[in-house]
């Protein structure tokens, strides 16, 4: 070791290749439908094709004689210990929470609803044999309007809960009616969240193997640790019996948030049967049965003075839970209420929330929970009350917005935003964009009347993520706590394995973990290994959502290293016979202050503490250190997302001709992995503003089961996106840091649709419901060149592809 | 039962199948091949795609039996002598994958793609993948990691610029 070693190994900020891509790109991986078991039997579930219907007879004696078939199950067969499903935050103390049974006994209530299943040798005999089921149905009426559902004399989703509304939750902070009373401008819309199904690539796939009374469960979630506790309370199988196992993970968004009807069978048919068990759903039926996401109705009103100020918000929302209240069904919209006063400076803030139970697929947890909607909400709002006021969107956000100077921050909502600035991100990516140049093509297309139509659009945009101080959930009612564990062990040899609470698909946890202990402990990025998704060698963990896997784990990591350096200081001292106040720590080895030449690296300190032959008096042979980290506050992620779109007032069709995001994540630990983030969340959102709708017919089918009817964007639809970034650290955490994972989505949705709605507002158009089809926007613009349209004359054009049945007075009402 | 031989990955297979035995189930179930996954099952999203005597293919919609005689390379096969294909280094070097799920079929798809057009512009990249979805990039980076591949498989015609060359071949 010489003097010239650098302070630190610098990996943190660097953009290093990930360590996970080497399994990915050669097909070495280990999706849980790669899992393969001696003796493995594979399940398919015969899923109900009504909405709404009481069962009165199921037969799956002809199912069993099938070729290959092993034994056939109906709901009946599970009624007595398959529990109820859980839902972990009942949002408000009278919440109404129907019972959920993972295979349906008496009653189905949305289409897909599991209700026999067959166990075979392979996949293709499972699925034949399904056709020798017989099930009699009677069928009940579909609950498919929220604003119908609601009213008095409603059909009844389930009956025995006397009521659709399962919860109602209202904050108010501010004398709302002063506001409004005294009010310059008030602004009444509604807007409509459309359904949205999450779709990440791999799809659900779960695999169980009993051995005598213990279990292991393999399963494509982003919970293992939350599933196995939730496993246990739902079957009465203790805790230390189960073992779950998360391996490569494609993809979450949310959707893998989730304890499901089938995680919570495949234990039981293995438990029952006494050998393994895998099932893997298709697409189609994922796109039916996995939660969806959204689907809210808006009806925000707005108070201004006449230049600009906003003086109140009222929020009032109808929530659509679908047919049972899954995990954080009831949570997601409530996660919207704190963020619809967004940066916004406001006296007065109301937000009223009714969630609605109807006959189709539960809601929850999809890329932004809540945050998304409120952010679209209130974005749009305040286009809305800049083209009432005839003032540029901008200048009204300016007017309105926290200044830098002004943090920390205490919001109407009653958040405390730590930190931020809004000035210096829009500044930047207001240059990126050219905004002044776009706004004068815009008018000379305008002035010339020009087919085709420039829009911009804006997106100032805030939101909580890391997910979260545990002292808040818990005044939510959520029913646990928001921390992160890590463990450092340190290896004779001088590796480190970092074990994580975290529960990584797809988010590059083995590379930023490493790059954060490698800078910690001055030891080299490969010799560190990450362990995690498994509840055996990852015990503890509250895994990955929300944006928290940074500011939460990673936190707690980084804490854990400090607790290494600790232990291994004392062992230098000794080793040194130096005092170990005079010791420093960088660059990986404990120097003597004023003797930089003598030194002593933490790997020859890792192996001495193995070895333990020469250890201080009273110091346990042990360098491993292990941390809890409970965050004191959310992080306040920001930025400013500016859109350029190009409307055909001939064909409706929309085409992004420029986007620019400019992010304040704070500090970045790895700029290649945050931008990648960033990508593919503004391609969610896009998606949302363009795309992607879940529509149910009259009847309660599901007419968007296939990515042929659900449309995902491909390659040809989404632009090339100009990312950059400010740099305002957190001041919550010790890395400055807060979260990406779902900055895009929330930001980008209404950045496109005010840009849309910009490109033809000269028109007369003041709203087109998501998604803005081709369809859509053309009969806004033909319909605006005549008469006002009354809100209930919603336009046809759904997304949803061949064969979609429309029916937005419906969903979309 | 229907008798297929086919060489995967330079493995000659010799099986018995039923004859409904689609491609990507007779890779995976029996030949243990499960570097090729399914992501939909109706050839939307391209995860499976594998090469069918060179030629790119989503071997959900393609039968075990139709591919009698043939030589299969899926992702499990394309490096060679532990030395990976210029599009897979390409996929790493540019962060073109996250959850990785799409990886195979996007890889497979982008080596078709370049063979059939070594130096294609941004608009036929993305024009030539369309039929392979992933939920994670946006494809940002899948766009600019076929591009750094042209550039390093086509190295005689490097000076052409690529928006230049994007109909020569």
């Amino acid at each position: 070791m010489t003097a010239l070693e650098p302070e630190t190994t610098h990996e943190i900020g660097q953009a290093r290749r990930r360590k996970e891509d080497a399994r990915l790109i050669t097909g070495r991986t280990n999706w849980t439908d790669n899992i393969q078991l001696p003796g493995l039997m594979h399940v398919a579930f015969l899923r109900s094709p009504q909405a709404h219907a009481r069962i009165t007879s199921v037969d799956v004696s002809a199912a069993k004689e099938r070729p290959g078939v092993i034994a056939a199950f109906s709901g009946a067969d599970f009624a007595a210990e398959q529990g109820s499903l859980p839902c972990a935050w009942p949002v408000t103390e009278d919440i109404v929470i129907p019972d959920h049974p993972p295979m349906a006994v008496d009653e189905v209530c949305y289409v897909g609803e599991a209700v026999a299943c067959v166990v075979a040798r392979d996949r293709y005999s499972a699925a034949d044999a399904l056709d020798a089921i017989e099930v009699d149905y009677e069928p009940l009426p579909p609950v498919l309007n929220m604003e119908e559902a609601v009213a008095e004399g409603a059909a009844l989703v389930h009956a025995d809960k006397g009521t659709n509304t399962s919860f109602h939750f209202v904050m108010e902070n501010g004398d709302m009616d002063a506001a409004f009373a005294g009010a310059d401008v008030v602004i009444d819309r509604t807007f409509v969240q459309q359904r949205l199904i999450p779709a990440a690539m791999e799809p659900r796939a779960v695999v169980c193997a009993p051995v005598g009374d213990e279990y292991t469960l393999w399963s494509a979630t982003q919970i293992p640790h939350v599933l196995r506790v939730m496993l246990a309370m739902v079957t009465g199988i203790p805790e230390h019996k189960l073992r779950v196992i998360a391996p490569d993970v494609g993809g979450g968004f949310g959707s893998k948030l989730q304890v499901t009807a089938e995680e919570v069978l495949a234990l039981l048919i293995a438990k029952r049967l006494g050998r393994p068990v895998k099932w893997t759903e298709s697409r189609s039926e994922g796109f039916m049965t996995t939660h969806h996401g959204r689907d809210q109705i808006q009806h925000l009103r707005l108070a201004a003075d006449r230049d600009g100020r906003l003086r109140g918000f009222h929020v009032r929302l109808l929530a659509d839970m679908g047919a049972y209240l899954m995990l954080v069904t009831p949570g997601v919209p409530l996660l919207g209420a704190f963020m619809f006063n967004a940066i916004y400076k406001m006296d007065a803030y109301t937000f009223d929330c009714t969630g609605v139970l109807t006959t189709k697929m539960p809601t929850d947890a999809y890329r932004g929970a809540g945050r998304p909607e409120a952010t679209f909400g209130v974005e749009r709002m305040m286009d809305e009350l800049a083209a009432e006021l005839a003032m540029d969107p901008m200048e009204l956000r300016r007017r309105n917005w926290i200044a830098h100077d002004e943090f920390p921050y205490d919001t109407v909502s009653g958040l405390t935003y730590d930190s931020g600035d809004y000035e210096a991100a829009t500044d930047k990516a207001m240059a990126l964009f050219g905004y002044d140049a776009l706004r004068k093509e815009q008018e000379r297309r305008r002035s010339e009347g020009d087919p085709v139509q420039l829009g911009l659009g804006i997106s100032t945009f805030t939101e909580m993520c890391g997910l979260a101080p545990s002292r808040v959930l818990g005044s939510l009612a959520y029913g646990a706590g928001g921390w992160e564990n890590a463990q450092i062990r340190m290896l004779p040899t001088g590796k480190v394995e970092v074990v994580t609470g975290s529960s990584a698909h797809g988010q590059g946890h083995e590379t930023a973990w490493s790059q954060i202990v490698a800078d910690r402990l001055g030891i080299p990025f490969d010799d560190i290994s990450v362990i995690h998704g498994d509840t055996q060698s990852s015990p503890k963990g509250m895994d990955t959502y929300g944006s928290r896997s940074l500011t939460v784990g990673g936190i707690a990591v980084f804490n854990a290293c400090d607790k290494v350096v600790e232990k291994a200081k004392r062992v230098a001292a000794h080793l040194m016979e130096a005092p170990e106040a005079d010791l420093e720590f960088s660059g990986g080895a404990f120097r003597v202050r004023g003797t930089p030449e003598a030194s002593t690296t933490i790997q020859e300190v890792a192996l001495a503490t193995f070895a333990a032959h020469d250890l201080p008096d009273g110091m346990e042979p042990s360098l491993d250190s292990d941390a809890t980290f409970d965050p004191e506050n959310f992080s306040f992620p920001h930025g400013t997302h500016l859109c350029a779109t190009e409307v055909d007032t001939r064909t409706g069709e929309v085409k992004i001709r420029s986007y620019v995001c400019v992010d304040d994540i704070g500090k970045v630990v790895n700029p290649l992995i945050v931008e990648g983030q960033v990508h593919g969340g503004l391609a969610q959102g896009i998606a949302q503003a363009l795309y992607e709708e879940a529509v149910y017919d009259t009847d309660g089918n599901l007419t968007t089961t296939t990515m042929a009817d659900y449309l995902l964007p491909s390659a040809m639809d989404l632009p090339e996106f100009t990312t950059d970034r400010t740099e305002t650290p957190a001041t919550t955490n010790p890395l400055g840091v807060k979260g990406v994972g779902e900055a895009g989505t929330i930001a980008s949705t209404p950045a496109v649709v005010n840009a849309v709605i910009d490109a033809v507002r000269h028109l007369g158009v003041d709203d087109i419901h998501m998604p803005c089809t081709p369809e859509r926007v053309w009969r806004a613009v033909h319909d605006a060149e005549g008469r006002a349209r009354p809100p209930e004359d919603l336009p046809p054009g759904a997304a949803g592809g061949l064969g979609s049945v429309n029916t937005d007075e419906g969903a979309s009402s | 039962m229907a008798r297929v031989s086919v060489t995967v990955d330079g493995v000659r297979c010799d099986d018995d199948v039923e004859p409904r035995l689609l491609l990507v189930h007779y890779l995976r179930d029996r030949l243990g091949k499960v570097g090729t996954p399914i992501g939909c099952d109706t050839t939307n999203c391209g995860a499976c795609t594998v090469l069918l005597d060179g030629v790119s293919v989503k071997s959900c919609s393609v039968l075990a039996v139709q591919a009698d005689g043939s030589e299969i390379t899926t992702i499990e096969g394309l490096a060679e002598n532990g030395e990976l294909h210029p599009v897979q280094r390409a996929f790493h070097d540019q962060h073109a994958l996250q959850c990785g799920y799409c990886t195979p079929g996007m890889i497979m798809a982008s080596v078709d793609l370049l063979r059939d057009n070594p130096r294609p512009s941004e608009g036929e990249i993305r024009e030539g993948l369309e039929g392979n979805l992933c939920r994670c990039t946006g494809y940002q980076n899948i766009v600019r990691a076929v591009r750094q591949a042209a550039d390093e498989m086509a190295p005689a015609s490097a000076e052409v610029p690529a928006q230049a060359s994007g109909g020569a071949a």
